[in-house]
């Protein structure tokens, strides 16, 4: 017996969980799998829906107004405009006051751990206090220990930019971790349990502790800046702590992989699958599966029958009536390279890509890079097509970065196109079954 | 094992040795490059690392994997102590987008850690054997279960235990059984009355054609702590007309790859490797009913071991509701079965949410009517087997513990249910809860007048089971009978505990099986 369920979702990325969301709307009986754990956590956990349009036009004020020129055969030329504006609002819901930026469709600018600005859409609310556009000087905090963040070094690259404020950047020791490659969820476990660490002269609390250091630097800064650490569950409660604490706004500065703001999105997406009784198996790839041909939609009629899940030896059957393909891009290995061709792993949808593979990339390590925009191609309802242009399944959906057609690092598009295409895969996906 | 092949084109006339240049200086043992190179330093693992959450001291996965790999390629380095704190959970394994070996770089790691720098004289070298080694433990404890428990229930016992081994206090030994699943199994005839039951079983199903054949690695714990485990398994089975064997098996290895004993895990596995590759070459597929076992058998095993059948294992090994999902219609036979057990709070292991099989007790037990169970979330529950027995662990264990308890206590039920013995100790431990495994609520649904006392009294299945047995008396005779593996078995036990006494004890003189 096929495991079974009415639509079956590969990949548990911002795409794949929306796309399960969305088709979980329709009333259907909904799986996601996810192989290994999605780029999330690599995440900054900001919304970028488009920063910088394709021929490199930006910061772009407005990213609604540049999605009606894109080519075709961008992702939010696929879907269209109202697709995207639909799938933001989507996301508002599920975000509820985890996030910030929903009143406008202007791009905030959003300071990186690098000093430099980006423009994005949503932001989390831990990231608001610390927009650019704020005029409010800003002390920037970082800490021996996590080199990633070098506040001082950031400070002065927000002031090169141009910043309407004044940053200050100090580094300290951060109480009660000692070791130098101490992992981030180390100190935001301590902060979210506001565990008791020894300071030298006695134990403290975690929280209090570093307010007391922090205390000391303030020279009238009305907002601090953080590395992304500022706990885990519990954020939200450490973030209010230390505001309280310190009588000034407190913001997390996003920065590289690993993330917490995208593994605290993650568990948002997790909690709301399992609120809308989505089944979720992990830690298991879809390796194979079984076509059928049938006469339902004319000529383009091969359907998938069921995948094939690899339980550690054991080929296991999910059966499902539709499906969405949302395994990622090069780095999330839903898109492959070998020595001769580029390759989609699991159903051998065709990608798009020059027999010669010196043609992949620029010379330019910053240049336009050809492999950036390697995936599969897709009708306007997120449908792969083969190299003729007729339809790999009549039964498959692709969202996310498993798509061709944008450069999401260039573009700063990487997750508004997931939660657009996610959203319409899923949704799609959903009222097929329903008929 | 080296790759180099017997070159064909420089045959020296009368030169039959041919002696290949030796490419690799480690070429016997595991090539591990490929997966140290794969690493591309997202700290993935890092993140998931539930040892690393609570204890900066520990350098976490990824330099316990790629980087202490690529360390020792280097000179003489030694592996860094600390790979005695990684508790084996595999975590990092589920976490790697990049499909980087970390549970067997650590394995290999811990394994030469052992082997070259902790002293064989030290008490804790003794102590993790110990503690690894377990099944010897039991056997000896369950010939005398009454006194052992009282033993280790003693204030002094425990006191014994955490001065002078190491063991954690605060822990409970678990109660033995006073009979084991394989006493049991004997007392109940053994294969012939399974094949009997099942026979009988697929007649009144109406299934025709081939026989369905298990064969249950029930491990240690089902064996010596909790047999009701091992008997759900095989009435749930014998219901849906599976015959079961019971082959000769020792310890599946996880306790030892834990603690670096490799070399006790290999004789182990020497011994279960060739009986359920039998197993399978006669018609079986493998269940486990732990899914740490099963996780040995399917993913460590192959990766560890060089063993005639090793992948044959790893390829028809199941855990059991999984196996019926797959074969059979097991939602279809639960509609409108039920089942009056408490509401459960579920804890995935992490092993077996290494083999997918997160939400699957979730998704089939609650087709059952009376049953309410609720995930209490994807944290670990931090005992990771022997690990949380350790005098130095147990806080660590417990920290981890803290996110599980405090959500089981959340949870509306307050019995337990997960498919792991340690966790299943540990969700009792933090929170007093009774905990269950999966298969006991399938049981209880599938086979409602299970025990055989009952049957036997109430509905007159004996008769039923005597002519099903009486039909395949005929058949059975050119087969191995129920009697042999019976007595197989004995000689397995005694085989054993010869091996360690240098004496043979007779299985059964101690205790009367059963009759107690």
């Amino acid at each position: 017996m096929a495991i079974t369920d009415d639509v079956f979702v590969i990949g548990g990325g911002l795409a794949g969980a929306t796309a399960a969301l969305a088709a979980a709307e329709r009333g259907v009986q909904v799986r996601l799998l996810s192989y290994k754990q999605s780029t999330l956590r690599h995440a900054s956990g900001l919304i970028d829906v488009l920063g910088y349009a394709p021929d490199g036009q930006g910061p772009l004020a407005d990213p609604f107004d540049a999605l009606e020129s894109l080519p075709v055969g961008h992702p939010y030329e696929r879907v269209g405009g109202d697709s995207v504006r639909e799938a933001l609002l989507f996301f508002d819901a599920i975000a509820g006051d985890t996030y910030a930026g929903e009143h406008t469709d202007a791009n905030a600018l959003v300071p990186t751990s690098s000093g430099a600005i980006k423009p994005t859409a949503r932001y989390p609310a831990g990231v608001a206090p610390g927009v650019a556009s704020d005029p409010s000087d800003a002390l920037l905090v970082g800490f021996e220990t996590l080199p990633e963040f070098d506040a001082p070094l950031a400070a002065a690259h927000l002031e090169d930019t141009g910043a309407p404020f004044e940053a200050r950047g100090v580094t300290l020791s951060f109480p009660g971790i000692r070791r130098d490659d101490a992992k981030v969820t180390r100190y935001a476990h301590l902060l979210d349990r506001d565990e008791a660490v020894d300071i030298g002269r006695g134990e403290t609390f975690a929280r209090a502790a570093l307010a007391a250091i922090v205390r000391d630097q303030l020279e009238g800064e009305s907002r601090v800046g953080f590395p992304p650490i500022l706990g885990d569950d519990n954020h939200a409660t450490v973030r209010r702590d230390l505001e309280e604490r310190l009588g000034v706004d407190v913001f997390e500065v996003p920065s590289g992989p690993p993330s917490l703001p995208g593994m605290r999105l993650e568990d948002r997406l997790y909690d709301a699958l399992e609120d809308a009784g989505v089944r979720v198996t992990t830690g298991v790839p879809v390796v194979d599966y079984e076509g059928v041909e049938s006469g339902r939609s004319g000529s383009n009629s091969r359907r998938i029958e069921h995948v094939l899940v690899d339980r550690k030896g054991q080929d296991v059957p999910y059966r499902a009536d539709e499906y969405v393909l949302a395994t990622g891009g090069l780095v999330g290995k839903g898109v492959r390279s070998d020595r001769e061709r580029v390759f989609e792993p699991i159903f051998d949808c065709h990608v798009e890509a020059s027999p010669d593979r010196y043609d992949w990339f620029d010379g330019d390590a910053f240049g336009d890079h050809p492999f950036a925009r390697f995936g599969v191609t897709v009708d306007r309802e997120l449908r792969p097509l083969d190299a003729e242009g007729d339809l790999e399944f009549a039964n498959l959906r692709a969202a996310g970065a498993v798509l061709s057609g944008y450069d999401f690092a260039a573009e700063k598009s990487g997750s508004g196109v997931s939660l657009a295409t996610g959203f319409v895969a899923g949704d799609r996906a959903g009222s097929e079954v329903r008929g | 094992m080296s790759d180099a092949e017997r070159p064909t084109d420089d045959h020296v006339p009368g030169d039959d040795e041919f002696d290949p240049i030796e490419v690799f200086p480690e070429a016997d043992e595991m090539d591990l490059r490929p997966g140290a190179d794969n690493c591309y330093k997202c700290s993935t693992c890092d993140t998931n690392c539930p040892v690393a959450e609570v204890d900066d001291e520990f350098p976490g996965p990824k330099f316990q994997g790629p980087e202490q790999w690529r360390l020792k390629r280097q000179s003489d380095q030694d592996v860094d102590a600390s790979i005695m704190k990684c508790s084996n959970c595999m975590r990092c394994d589920h976490a790697c987008p990049s499909e980087v070996p970390l549970s067997q770089m650590h394995n290999s790691a811990r394994g030469e850690y052992v082997e070259e720098r902790m002293s064989k004289r030290s008490l804790e070298y003794w102590r993790n054997r110990l503690l690894s080694n377990y099944r010897l433990m039991a056997h000896l404890g369950s010939k005398v279960p009454r006194l052992t428990n009282f033993v280790m229930g003693l204030t002094l016992t425990s006191v014994f235990n955490e001065k002078v081994l190491g063991i954690a206090g605060e822990r409970e030994f678990p109660e033995f059984a006073t009979e084991t699943f394989r006493e049991w199994w004997r007392a109940r005839g053994g294969h012939e009355v399974s094949r009997e039951r099942a026979e009988a079983a697929r007649d009144r199903r109406g299934e025709s054609g081939a026989d369905k054949k298990i064969a249950y690695f029930h491990g240690c714990y089902s064996n010596y702590n909790t047999p009701e485990v091992g008997k759900a398994l095989v009435r749930v089975y014998e219901h849906f007309g599976y015959e079961v064997v019971v082959p000769e098996q020792r310890c599946s290895g996880t306790p030892m790859f834990a603690n670096g004993m490799l070399d006790d895990a290999r004789r182990a596995a020497d011994t279960n490797v060739p009986e359920l590759a039998a197993a399978i070459e006669d018609g079986a597929d493998v269940i486990a009913s732990c899914t740490s076992c099963s996780m040995s058998l399917r993913q460590e095993y192959p990766e560890l071991f060089d063993i005639d059948g090793v992948d044959d294992v790893s390829s028809n090994t199941w855990e059991g509701l999984e196996y019926l999902r797959v074969h059979e219609d097991l939602e279809g036979e639960l509609a409108g079965t039920r089942a009056d057990v408490p509401n459960l709070a579920y804890h995935t292991p992490c092993h077996a949410r290494n083999q997918g099989l997160d939400g699957q007790a979730i998704e089939v037990l609650t087709t059952i009517d009376g049953v309410e169970a609720q995930d209490v979330g994807e944290s670990c529950s931090g005992i990771s087997g022997t690990y949380g027995w350790k005098e130095e662990h147990y806080e660590t264990s417990m920290q981890i513990g803290e996110e599980m308890f405090e959500h089981m206590e959340r949870a509306d039920g307050d019995t337990g249910l997960t498919e792991c013995p340690t966790c299943a100790m540990q969700m009792e431990h933090g929170t007093g809860y009774e905990i269950k495994h999966p298969l006991e609520v399938l049981e209880a649904a599938l086979v409602p007048d299970s025990p055989e006392t009952a049957r036997a009294t109430t509905d007159g299945g004996v008769d039923e089971v005597g002519e099903a047995g009486r039909r395949d008396e005929v058949r059975g005779s050119d087969r191995e009978g129920g009697t042999d593996e019976a007595d197989r078995e004995d000689r397995t036990d005694e085989a054993d505990h010869e091996d360690r006494t240098g004496r043979p004890d007779r299985e059964g003189q101690n205790e009367p099986s059963g009759a107690n």
